[in-house]
């Protein structure tokens, strides 16, 4: 295995991460909820009465999170998204990643970050079943169908 | 009450707010980022296990904190999530979500950050992925609502 130093990004990925970890903490002992992407987003499909208000407040935040962010961070830190798949690829794989996340309730945050925090095993199955399978995937299409 | 509840909004607000602004801190809504995690085989880019390393580090704290509470600092209710169990629907349900993550390097918090960015691949990846949650609705509905129906008329 040889590593990417040319990508690595040690310090703003932990700091990046440390921040991902404030935001659940303040979800749990502020507002008593799990933050969780797929759930919270999910959760308005249909919008539920006395539902649905908590769950726009945080996507309206998440939402504006790139507004605030190129006002506040020096270009220097800012890279351009290299998004190599192609448009029927990322419709393929959007589809795949909605109906999963449901299916499994939860995704790289729900079960990634605030499962594996509260040291739950259902989450840890869920967590280490998606990052398998978004290896294998990986190297299909990277090395297989070299696409 | 009314306070309270505004409060709430603005906790929430915040929260969804800095959980974007880490992604993007992160790398994390740069697919190729993800993609070179995944991807043991090419050169590894090992930031991603350095996001949720320190995700886990705050969020491990935070949980440790909340599981000796029996309410929220504002004596709210915690809400943590009922179900255990390891079942086909978990196992399935990650896989499909694996497949699809590691098919194009993203997961919905990045996709919705990199679509509000302005990414037009991140658009057209959110609304397959409420395509996707809306399937999965109408599956569920098909596939328990009747069960449901039989038990309340009998």
């Amino acid at each position: 295995m040889n590593i990417d130093w040319l990508h690595f990004t040690p310090l703003t990925s932990l700091t990046g991460g440390i921040i991902l970890g404030m935001a659940s903490a303040i979800f749990i002992l502020l507002n008593g909820r799990i933050l969780g992407i797929s759930g919270i987003l999910g959760g308005l499909i249909p919008p539920k009465i006395g539902d649905t208000s908590w769950r726009a407040a945080f996507l309206i935040g998440l939402l504006s999170a790139p507004a605030v962010f190129h006002a506040v961070v020096p270009t220097e830190y800012v890279t351009a998204p290299r998004i190599d798949a192609s448009e029927i690829i990322v419709i393929l794989a959007g589809l795949l990643v909605g109906i999963g996340t449901r299916y499994a309730s939860g995704c790289t945050s729900g079960h990634g970050v605030c499962g594996l925090s509260r040291l739950s095993p259902r989450s840890l199955v869920a967590t280490l079943s998606f990052m398998g399978a978004g290896f294998v995937m990986t190297f299909v299409m990277r090395h297989v169908a070299n696409i | 009450m009314l306070k309270k509840n505004h409060l709430h909004r603005v906790f929430e607000f915040t929260a969804g707010l800095l959980f974007g602004t880490g992604l993007m801190l992160s790398g994390m809504t740069d697919p190729g980022k993800v993609i070179g995690f995944l991807d043991l085989y090419g050169a590894w880019d090992p930031s991603l296990a350095l996001v949720m390393g320190g995700a886990i580090i705050v969020g491990f704290i935070a949980f440790t904190v909340a599981k000796k509470r029996t309410s929220t600092f504002f004596g709210g209710i915690l809400r943590f999530p009922t179900s255990t169990a390891i079942d086909r629907k978990l196992l399935i349900g990650s896989l499909i979500f694996g497949a699809g993550w590691g098919l194009a390097g993203f997961c919905p918090g990045p996709a919705l950050v990199s679509m509000a960015d302005g990414q037009p691949k991140a658009l057209y990846f959110v609304l397959a992925m409420l395509v996707g949650m809306v399937c999965f609705e109408l599956m569920d509905r098909f596939f328990h609502e009747p069960r449901k129906a039989k038990f309340n008329g009998s």
